[in-house]
């Protein structure tokens, strides 16, 4: 029986083929922006104990901090109790690059700066980290993105760069 | 002839529906708040929130619709397609009544407020544990009625050896069996994890261990709804179009390898997920962009089958063959629609699949925007097309054909303006999940206001076309007196075709889905077990 061989109409194997091609152009499109242009999604960066991530470390006082000139590392922290970032008001300096290291003291949450590719899950537990550097002035919102209990429609905050 | 399997099938429908009805009465609700105008104040204190509003019509539509038709249908055509009734039909109508238990025990918690965590139903947000058994019911009822299947497919098999099982029977097979090993991780999730921290008996639970389960299901979900309506579009639609089945072998083959792809892809819903590395999301991309071929085989065959039907219905030229199809049937105009809006939502899907393209619509309104157009409109929307043969076929009454046909075109317009608004509004930004008539104070722009007004407008047309969908199925059912007998369709293929023995041998594929998940998630499973990641108590946080 295993020597029947599979019938194919020539105009289907032409289709697969156009099939086949296109979705290999795909996958080298997104393995070169991602890993030659540096277009990337998180990685894990630190596990986080939720319990009591506001009592002390960097999200006991969350906020800006300059590690160099022109280079900051950014820690947000997401509540549910209220529905809130801390902080929701930030402002770098045009051409600063900035870490965002955002966490979660209770419940899902997301993050999403808009109009840039800084886009992610804030979990409890884990910590999420991507890079930014800012080369317009301007305001940055940043929203939560995941459903988080009846006041996530209000959570969001501004990064304004000047 | 099949007296219990018409029974059995018509429970299904009746509940499938009833949950349909449902969860859908929220629909408009929701569409109408991104619009400006909230419905929601007005029905506390029946309905505390938008976001309760939100959990029912997912829960309702996404899962208990879709499962109790599923599970109806296809134990239905596997017996009809195989001539001989259900093996064990009293396992089937077990699993039906556990289903049953399970959406009833589900609804109270739902309808009190008490399980506001939408169908995703993520940890730490906590409803309370009866709930969550609940769901585990509706899964577990579906399986049983799946293993009746699967041992009638068996004997079938036994008493014809050598031969090729029909095609409606072997695909309706083969979608149970996805469904069977796909939710293995929603089972580990609320059993393992869930269910055990509800109930107090553990401190906390890891959220992205759970996270992480729970999309091992929710991927292979998505086929479990579409792979259906596939059967129709490749089994029941050529036959509706007076055609028959381009190829009768790459529709098997197309079948054998959604069973494969459809599970080891999950973390494409984790891209921006912080605890899984970013090599593993890239492996589960290129698997996903895989698993976008046997849909590739299906638009080709199916498109190919019904222009078989367009040129015997005396339809010439390149695309002139298009005109003569049935377009008076509702029944197939209705899944015609839904497979050319298919199209737009593959589209929409690869984007979604592209890793880091993903960043720029991930848990955007453009995420709910796709699936109205795939389990909203290419399942949903075939289901209702498959139902307006289904029910006269079942009650022996026909139905109000024109009605039904105002009913598919306006859900094809209805669903066009309302996902393009979603989409837009998602590029621009919002959120999903989000009530975002507020949203838009808060963070959104003028821009967003004309795109969350097209959803507004989009959801009225579609819940016009809802009413008169039910308005058909109840007056076909309960009040038609016009007689008809409808027969199931079922396809030809076009040429006597041998299938290759390796097309019919389960062994050999199933070895191979069971390898391919494991190469794909064992090793990160284990990594997150055994992490140290701190667990998490449970919240309330729904009011």
């Amino acid at each position: 029986m295993s020597s029947e061989k599979m019938h194919i109409d020539p105009y289907e194997k032409k289709f697969m083929v156009i099939g086949i091609v296109v979705l290999v152009v795909f996958a080298i499109s997104i393995t070169v922006a991602g890993f030659m242009l540096g277009i990337q999604v998180p990685s894990p960066s630190q596990l986080i104990d939720p319990n009591t991530v506001a009592d002390s470390g960097p999200y006991a006082d969350p906020g800006l901090k300059e590690l160099s000139p022109g280079n900051y590392e950014l820690y947000i922290l997401a509540t549910a109790s209220p529905w809130r970032f801390y902080p929701e008001e930030v402002s770098v300096p045009v051409g600063a690059t900035v870490t965002f290291h955002v966490t979660s003291a209770d419940v899902q949450h997301g993050f999403k700066l808009q109009d840039t590719n800084i886009n992610f899950m804030v979990l409890p537990g884990q910590q999420s980290t991507l890079t930014y550097t800012f080369e317009e002035t301007g305001e940055y919102p940043y929203v939560c993105t995941e459903y988080c209990g009846v006041g996530h429609q209000n959570m969001y905050g501004v990064i304004t760069v000047e | 002839m099949f007296k219990t399997e018409k029974k059995l099938v018509g429970w299904h429908i009746a509940v499938a529906l009833t949950a349909l009805s449902i969860g859908g009465f929220f629909g408009p609700l929701q569409a109408w708040e991104h619009a400006g105008w909230n419905l929601y104040p007005s029905m506390q204190p029946y309905i505390a929130s938008y976001y309760q509003g939100l959990t029912i019509h997912g829960i309702g539509n996404a899962l208990v619709f879709t499962t109790f038709f599923i599970t109806g249908f296809l134990s239905y055509i596997t017996a009809t397609s195989l001539d001989r009734p259900l093996a064990t039909p009293k396992l089937s109508w077990a699993g039906f009544f556990t289903m049953v238990v399970g959406l009833v025990v589900a609804l109270i918690p739902l309808f009190l407020n008490l399980a506001s965590i939408l169908y995703t139903m993520y940890p730490p947000m906590m409803a309370p544990w009866y709930f969550y058994v609940a769901m585990v019911l509706v899964v577990v009822g579906s399986w049983m009625s799946g293993w009746s299947m699967m041992i009638t497919f068996a004997k079938w098999r036994k008493d014809n050896p050598g031969k090729t099982p029909p095609f409606q029977a072997f695909a309706s097979v083969i979608t149970m069996a996805l469904w069977q090993i796909c939710t293995l991780g929603i089972a580990a999730e609320m059993l393992i994890l869930i269910i055990p921290w509800s109930l107090g008996l553990v401190p906390g639970i890891d959220v992205q261990l759970a996270r992480t389960l729970f999309w091992f299901t929710g991927h292979p979900l998505v086929y479990f709804w579409l792979l259906p309506a596939y059967v129709s579009w490749y089994g029941m639609m050529p036959k509706q179009a007076d055609g028959k089945l381009f190829s009768d072998t790459m529709a098997r083959f197309a079948f054998w390898l959604f069973l494969l792809l459809s599970t080891p892809i999950g973390f494409h819903h984790q891209y921006v997920d912080p605890g899984v590395p970013a090599g593993w999301k890239y492996l589960h991309a290129i698997l996903t962009y895989a698993v976008f071929f046997p849909s590739l085989l299906t638009a080709f065959n199916v498109a190919a089958s019904l222009e078989i039907g367009g040129r015997k219905r005396g339809g010439k030229g390149l695309l002139g063959w298009v005109k003569n199809l049935p377009w008076n049937d509702p029944s197939y105009t209705a899944q015609n629609l839904a497979m050319i809006i298919f199209i737009l939502g593959g589209a929409g899907g690869v984007i979604n699949a592209s890793y880091n393209v993903n960043l720029v619509i991930h848990n955007t309104a453009w995420v709910p925007g796709h699936f109205h157009l795939t389990v909203g409109t290419a399942a949903t929307f075939s289901f209702m097309g498959i139902m307006y043969w289904l029910v006269p076929h079942l009650t022996g009454k026909a139905i109000m054909r024109k009605t039904a046909l105002w009913q598919a075109w306006l859900w094809a317009a209805g669903m066009l303006i309302f996902s393009r608004g979603l989409h837009w509004i998602g590029l621009l930004g919002a959120p999903r999940r989000t009530m975002l008539g507020v949203a838009i104070e808060n963070y959104g722009t003028g821009e967003w206001q004309v795109a969350s007004l097209m959803t507004g407008v989009g959801g009225t047309i579609l819940l016009t076309s809802g009413l008169l969908f039910f308005y058909v199925i109840i007056h076909g059912a309960f009040f038609s007196k016009e007689e008809v007998v409808v027969e199931i369709p079922v396809a030809e293929p076009l040429h006597d075709e041998v299938v290759p023995a390796w097309l019919n041998n389960w062994k050999p594929w199933l070895i191979a889905v069971f390898a391919l998940i494991i190469v794909a998630y064992a090793p990160m499973i284990i990594n997150l077990v055994f992490d140290g990641a701190a667990y998490s108590p449970g919240f309330q946080v729904w009011g």
